[in-house]
């Protein structure tokens, strides 16, 4: 949308006046409303809400804009179109009290009414002209001018007098909303769109699958730029909404800003510490694998760092969400009383992928939300390419808004993808998959980063269990017999201390096995020596007496030489 | 055209002393209004002299009295009596059917 309003503005220069209807999404797509003072056509089949547009315009005109309003109807009376817009809210006999709006009915009843001779349809002119000055009226309604073909037999007249009706609008510079049934092969039933060809806008109520769509679609603008497409539009309680959802194309900032997973294991997993703020994350899983808790752990963490979380649930009410979530130790009551978290419960079923889409936009742009859970888009059922082009369109506007999105999605089982899976798959930045893993007659749930784009992320399965804490990751066991999980994890991790026990064990045997041997060698070691110092001890006692010996016999010699006087 | 041939029958052995209240609905002085204003009073001084009274209304002075009777076309003659109420549009030329339309005169008698 901002590319359009950028695209806007650099016409503004030489653009046509416009006047702004207030209708959400209706003045972005047409760059600014209807082409200020002069009419144009609202077409569509009975029921697509025309009139409702159309008294919108005048509505939001006098209340917001400063700007007066005749409501000129050819087919309802006051009374009842004050009363069907009640519902809007919308105070119109208030505003008629106050000289804001005027509301003429046109009552023509064919039979009452004998043609003798020529006439014109000044009298309505007339009509007009006085509601407009009456109240200085800038915006004007007729709805529907057709019914007047039903009036008047001579439709050359009638024919004239419109186009004269039409030029007399401009002439006066009222912004005109004129409103038509739709035709066989025409935009109008009696072709008034010919006479009023400045802009022309198709409303569609369509039922595709047994849903009804509103939709809209700016057929012709003479003189501006404008939304092509179909648009679908929304009524309910706030009003007329419109839904301009223009592919927001792949040029969106990115930051490369962490958020928390609200699972310290996953954050861990992610190498970042979180998904990427404004990425989409899918959290894919079979029925019990504890999608939604994951969710609601992702809500629950942001709210508690002080960030807006909207919720939008499809299955469950938000109370039996919140119920739920206790049990296993996630508060999201408080968050809620707080205003941080806001829930937003429908069935699927109840409106179109267009019209699901229209009011998530609408709620995004009221609540500006940073987190967004979705919860689950499995929910939808209907063609893949529909649901695929609603969820790009809802991840393109969230990474537009920098709003980190998780969806959670249901497998069907556990080879094959389900249609919404397999759609979004491309468009998912990280995807988390929950299984179980069903062994020796227990069920233990398990995920793996399916991928994570952009992420140093971990590829371990690992076991998850919901405990009263929250989500608790743990180390999965792989062994050669595959994952084990749950008590047969316990089990393979007892044996593997019993085993380790016994290593122990064998190694200390080991070490006092040695430790005896060397006692053992030393103890020969010392024997030998004393062995050897015992010798030695010997051997020189002998060598001792030796010299002894030696000794003695020199000194018997010198004696036995004296004796013999030898020696002088 | 009118699909006179639907209507009820009525009865047409009208009271001579039955009193006429039209109410001629113009804008502004143009040769249709002007028109429209002569045929009538034409028609009223032939059929139904000295009880009718002619009340001619020029929106464009009077405005705001077009809603009040449900005006869109012009000229628009509105008999307000005798009842029931009558709306004859167009610049009342063919008098014939003037006079079936203000039920003077039984619609059988009209030569298409």
């Amino acid at each position: 949308m901002t590319q359009l309003n950028e695209f806007a503005h650099s016409f503004v220069a030489h653009a046509l006046p416009k006047t702004p209807t207030g209708i959400d999404g209706f003045d972005d797509l047409t760059l600014g409303g209807l082409p200020s003072g002069r009419p144009s056509l609202f077409c569509g089949a009975a029921g697509c809400g025309k009139t409702l547009f159309a008294m919108t315009f005048l509505v939001n005109g006098a209340v917001r804009f400063g700007e007066h309003g005749v409501f000129m109807s050819f087919e309802e009376r006051a009374p009842d179109l004050a009363a069907n817009v009640v519902s809007l809210g919308y105070d119109v006999e208030r505003l008629v009290a106050e000289k804001k709006l005027i509301i003429d009915h046109v009552h023509i009843e064919r039979a009452e009414i004998e043609e003798i001779g020529e006439y014109d349809l000044e009298g309505l002119f007339v009509r007009l002209g006085h509601a407009i000055d009456t109240v200085g009226a800038k915006r004007v309604v007729l709805d529907t001018i057709e019914a007047l073909f039903s009036g008047f037999a001579d439709t050359t007249i009638l024919r004239a007098e419109l186009r004269r009706l039409f030029a007399w609008l401009k002439d006066r510079g009222v912004t005109a909303i004129i409103t038509g049934e739709r035709g066989d092969g025409q935009l109008t039933r009696y072709g008034i769109e010919e006479y009023v060809s400045d802009c022309v806008i198709l409303l569609d109520n369509r039922v595709q699958e047994q849903v009804s769509t509103r939709r809209l679609r700016v057929v012709k603008y003479r003189g501006s730029a404008h939304g092509t497409n179909e648009y679908p539009f929304l009524i309910d309680d706030e009003g007329v909404s419109v839904l301009p959802i223009t592919s927001a194309g792949l040029s969106h900032a990115v930051s490369p800003e962490p958020v928390p997973t609200g699972v310290a294991g996953l954050d861990q997993m992610l190498g970042l510490g979180g998904y990427y703020r404004g990425s989409s994350v899918l959290i894919s899983g079979l029925a019990g694998t504890g999608k939604s808790t994951f969710g609601a752990s992702f809500a629950d963490a942001a709210c508690e760092r002080g960030e807006r979380c909207l919720y939008f649930a499809f299955e469950e009410s938000p109370d039996q969400v919140m119920r739920n979530m206790l049990s296993v130790g996630i508060d999201l009551k408080r968050h809620v009383a707080a205003g941080m978290l806001r829930f937003e419960a429908a069935r699927p079923s109840l409106y179109g992928f267009e019209m699901h889409l229209a009011r998530m936009n609408r709620d995004i742009e009221r609540f500006e939300p940073s987190i967004l859970v979705v919860d689950p888009i499995s929910a939808f059922r209907g063609p893949s390419a529909e649901i695929h082009a609603t969820l790009i369109r809802l991840a393109d506007i969230c990474k537009t808004k920098g709003i980190t999105t998780l969806f959670t999605s249901l497998s069907g089982s556990k080879e094959m993808m389900t249609e919404s899976e397999r759609s979004v798959s491309s468009l998912m930045d990280t995807w988390v998959s929950l299984t179980d893993v069903e062994a020796n007659g227990e069920r233990n749930r398990v995920l793996y980063l399916l991928k994570s784009r952009g992420m140093n992320h971990s590829n371990q399965l690992r076991e998850f269990r919901l405990t009263n804490d929250g989500v608790i990751l743990i180390d999965a066991y792989i062994g050669p017999e595959g994952v084990m999980t749950g008590s047969a994890r316990l089990a393979q991790e007892a044996r593997e201390r019993d085993a380790g026990v016994a290593r122990q064990q064998e190694t200390e045997r080991l070490r006092r096995e040695l430790a005896r041997k060397r006692a053992a060698t030393e103890r020969q070691i010392a024997e030998l020596r004393a062995a050897i110092e015992v010798e030695e001890a010997e051997i020189a006692m002998l060598i001792e007496q030796e010299e002894n010996r030696e000794t003695v016999l020199g000194a018997d010699r010198e004696a036995i030489a004296t004796k013999r006087g030898a020696i002088r | 055209m009118m699909d006179e041939n639907d209507q009820p029958e009525v009865d047409f052995t009208e009271d001579p002393t039955l009193e006429h209240n039209l109410r001629l609905y113009v804008a502004g002085q143009t040769p249709k209004s002007l028109g429209a204003i002569a045929n009538l009073k034409r028609i009223c001084e032939e059929h139904l002299a000295g009880r009718y009274t002619i009340e001619v209304v020029d929106l464009l002075v009077t405005p705001q009295l077009a809603a009040g009777d449900q005006i869109v076309a012009l000229p628009t003659l509105v008999r307000r009596l005798p009842p029931p109420l009558k709306r004859i549009i167009g610049n009342l030329a063919d008098a014939e059917r003037v006079l079936v339309g203000l039920d003077i005169k039984p619609k059988a008698t009209v030569t298409k």
